[in-house]
């Protein structure tokens, strides 16, 4: 029998569109050619050309492309999915520029904003000329986000922000920051352009993960925004939480790309690399390694793409999407940590893609709520009880 | 203008190609089919050109059922029609029936420019585009790695071995293209949404006026008798450098007919 790939393994292809498929197949193509010949240096460098590939990806429709109107493509939450799902197959943080500038600034907009808001930022932003980012994390309040510091005061129409986000991807290569702050009326959601006076944008460095990714610290010295710049739509923490669980569908997907990217490669080389006079995947103990990850990672699929019709059809719930990113990012992370053994030596280099997409997907377990919070999620949804407070 | 760019659907570049056992004719189940790697930098033209100076771009097809993929990738990179022509009685067409029904399809409906890429990653004959230019009596524009159209004068570079000939016809005229000439675009996705509400007309030899005995494997006028597998690869020969080497390796050139 000849060698098959794991999600032809699972005939995924058979339940997908035509059309399904030719998105898949356009983000497939563009990261072969732009994404996968540069990423390791991207990636030992710590450098991203994000301005560069943010116009080539809004050419092709893929920021913000699950948004209807203003620029947007219109695509269905399956297409999103697939788009992500080869995106991250590239690089964890490739997708990330996608899901923040898409799910989390774009979708903030979109979903909150006001017409002219929408207006002046969503075209620009879909086309990739403009990049934006997301700011709902501080220094000391992660998980909880309810305790933000970050503040916004009327004065008179204007509001004065004061306080900083912290871990905000894209923040030193965007244009535009949706940021959370506390009112008097609650949190609220502002559309803040990073050239506003008081605003310092800081790179954080030394990251061993999302190293082809820009993360920062933005910090807001009396910011003095107009009264439209305030999100309108939307008021609490159901506006920040809404974003995320549009960024986690992608992450329900992305998450398989990046190990379907470690299986393929350990598909190869197992049967490339010889010791003890025949390929090491003829050994028993590696073939156990091989079945369990594709099982793992086509049970991921099948669970995407369930999501995925679910929330075409407009019902998915946030709890599902817990479900999913609590399953995907776990199972990617072991694939990546088993391939990572069974390259041995070479499995720690950046010749390969493996130790790349292991030490991405710890930050991608971790953000857009942490593994932890999700399954807490999931225990609150079959006991009724939360456990996280 | 008017152009229609003809594409082709060939096995995927990478897949392992094979002839069935059946009547050896190339398998084209086995492996998936994706539009001809040439042919995507035709539909690029096509496109530019019409994107520059107005007009419409047709993609034809001949090929099996599946062949409508390929039609519709060209509508979803930006074409506005596709003709699909499929039928029982291709099946096995050599070059001189694929030319003779293109033609038939391609004559009298008022195309300027037809597109060709220069060579199928398949069957490799490199001709087709040359046979439907003399059928349709037009001039054959073939290997173009530039192509101007300014009133009823084409210009094209005919890429040569060394460099380009500038050769200059009328209008309408077959065109054929080298990889050199552009960089063939993505699909865009409001692309692929568009593409699903084109018009795919499909035609028929009969649709086509062409007698059906006129094409197909009993037609062709070469047959495939049998085949073999190409021969593992052997390990390689290594010639110890002793001062003699360039001419060991000289010698085992003209051994293998190399040289
Ligand atoms: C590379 C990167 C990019 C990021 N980009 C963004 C961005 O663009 N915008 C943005 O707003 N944020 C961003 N984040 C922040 C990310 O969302 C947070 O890191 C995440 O929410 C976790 O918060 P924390 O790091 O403060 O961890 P903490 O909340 O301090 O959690 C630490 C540990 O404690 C556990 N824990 C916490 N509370 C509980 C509980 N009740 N029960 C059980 N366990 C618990 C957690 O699960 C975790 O294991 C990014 C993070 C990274 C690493
Ligand atoms: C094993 C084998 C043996 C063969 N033996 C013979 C033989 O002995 N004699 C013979 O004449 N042929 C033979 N064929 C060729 C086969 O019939 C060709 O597929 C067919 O004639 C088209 O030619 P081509 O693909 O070589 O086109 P090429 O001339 O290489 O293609 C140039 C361009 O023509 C266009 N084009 C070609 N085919 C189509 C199409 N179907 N629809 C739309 N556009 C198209 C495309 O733009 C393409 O880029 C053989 C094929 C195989 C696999």
């Amino acid at each position: 029998m000849a060698p098959q790939q794991p999600f032809a393994l699972f005939d995924i292809d058979h339940q997908l569109s035509p059309e399904e498929i030719a998105v898949r197949d356009t983000v497939r193509r563009f990261v072969a050619d732009r994404i996968r010949p540069d990423i390791a240096e991207w990636f030992e460098t710590g450098t991203l050309p994000a301005r560069e590939l943010a116009r080539e990806m809004g050419a092709m429709g893929l920021l913000g492309m699950h948004l209807d109107g203003y620029g947007c493509a219109g695509m269905s939450a399956v297409d999103y999915g697939l788009a992500c799902l080869e995106l991250e197959a590239g690089d964890s943080g490739i997708r990330s520029l996608v899901s923040v500038t898409g799910s989390l600034a774009m979708f903030a907009i979109h979903a909150f904003g006001s017409e002219e808001q929408k207006n002046e930022w969503l075209p620009p932003l879909a086309r990739g000329e403009m990049l934006g980012c997301f700011g709902l994390t501080e220094a000391d309040f992660g998980s909880d986000p309810a305790g933000m510091r970050t503040s916004a005061k009327q004065d008179g129409d204007d509001w004065i922000l004061d306080g900083s986000k912290m871990w905000i991807t894209n923040g030193n290569v965007a244009d535009v920051a949706v940021v959370w702050a506390r009112t008097d009326d609650g949190i609220r959601g502002f559309v803040v352009p990073l050239d506003t006076a008081g605003v310092t944008v800081n790179e954080i460095h030394h990251k061993m993960s999302l190293r082809a990714s820009v993360t920062s610290e933005l910090v807001f010295d009396s910011v003095r925004l107009p009264a439209t710049a305030m999100l309108p739509g939307v008021r609490g923490l159901k506006g920040p939480l809404s974003c995320l669980n549009e960024a986690r569908f992608g992450i329900v997907f992305g998450t398989l790309g990046a190990a379907r990217d470690c299986v393929e490669t350990t598909l190869d080389y197992a049967l490339a690399r010889e010791q003890f006079g025949r390929p090491i995947a003829a050994f028993q103990l590696t073939q156990r390694k091989l079945a369990e990850m594709t099982v793992g990672l086509g049970n991921g699929m099948l669970l995407a793409l369930h999501l995925g019709r679910l929330k075409d059809a407009g019902i998915v719930r946030p709890e599902q999407v817990s479900v999913g990113k609590m399953n995907n990012a776990r199972t990617a992370l072991d694939i990546a940590r088993e391939c990572r053994s069974i390259l041995g030596a070479n499995g720690v280099t950046l010749e390969y893609p493996v130790i790349r997409h292991m030490n991405n997907l710890e930050s991608v377990f971790t953000y857009e709520g942490t593994n932890e919070m999700h399954t807490l999620v999931v225990g609150q949804a079959l006991t009724g009880i939360p456990a996280y407070r | 203008m008017k152009i229609a760019v003809c594409v082709k659907q060939v096995p995927d570049t990478w897949a392992e190609k094979k002839l069935t056992d059946a009547d050896r004719t190339l398998d084209r189940e086995s492996a998936d089919g994706v539009m001809n790697e040439l042919d995507e930098y035709a539909v690029e033209e096509a496109l530019l050109l019409t994107e520059a100076s107005g007009g419409e771009v047709v993609a034809v097809s001949m090929g099996p059922d599946k062949a409508e993929e390929t039609v519709r990738k060209a509508l979803q990179m930006g074409a506005d029609s596709g003709i699909h022509i499929v039928d029982d009685s291709l099946h096995g067409s050599d070059a001189i029936a694929t030319s003779l029904v293109l033609s038939k399809v391609l004559a009298d409906k008022g195309f300027d420019l037809i597109i060709f890429g220069s060579e199928s990653t398949d069957a490799r004959m490199s001709v087709v585009p040359a046979m439907v230019a003399e059928r349709l009596g037009v001039p054959q524009m073939t290997f173009a790695n530039k192509v101007e159209v300014a009133g009823e004068t084409l210009k094209i570079q005919r890429q040569t071995e060394y460099g380009y000939d500038e050769v200059e016809s009328s209008t309408p005229a077959v065109v054929s293209v080298v990889e050199k000439i552009n960089e063939p675009r993505y699909p865009s996705f409001k692309g692929i949404m568009a593409a699903k509400k084109k018009p795919i007309e499909t035609v028929t030899v009969a649709d086509a006026g062409v007698d059906a005995g006129q094409v197909g494997l009993a037609a062709a006028w070469s047959q495939v008798d049998q085949f073999s597998e190409r021969p593992p690869k052997a390990a390689g020969v290594k010639i110890e450098d002793d001062g003699s080497g360039g001419v060991k390796i000289a010698e085992y050139l003209s051994e293998q007919k190399f040289i």
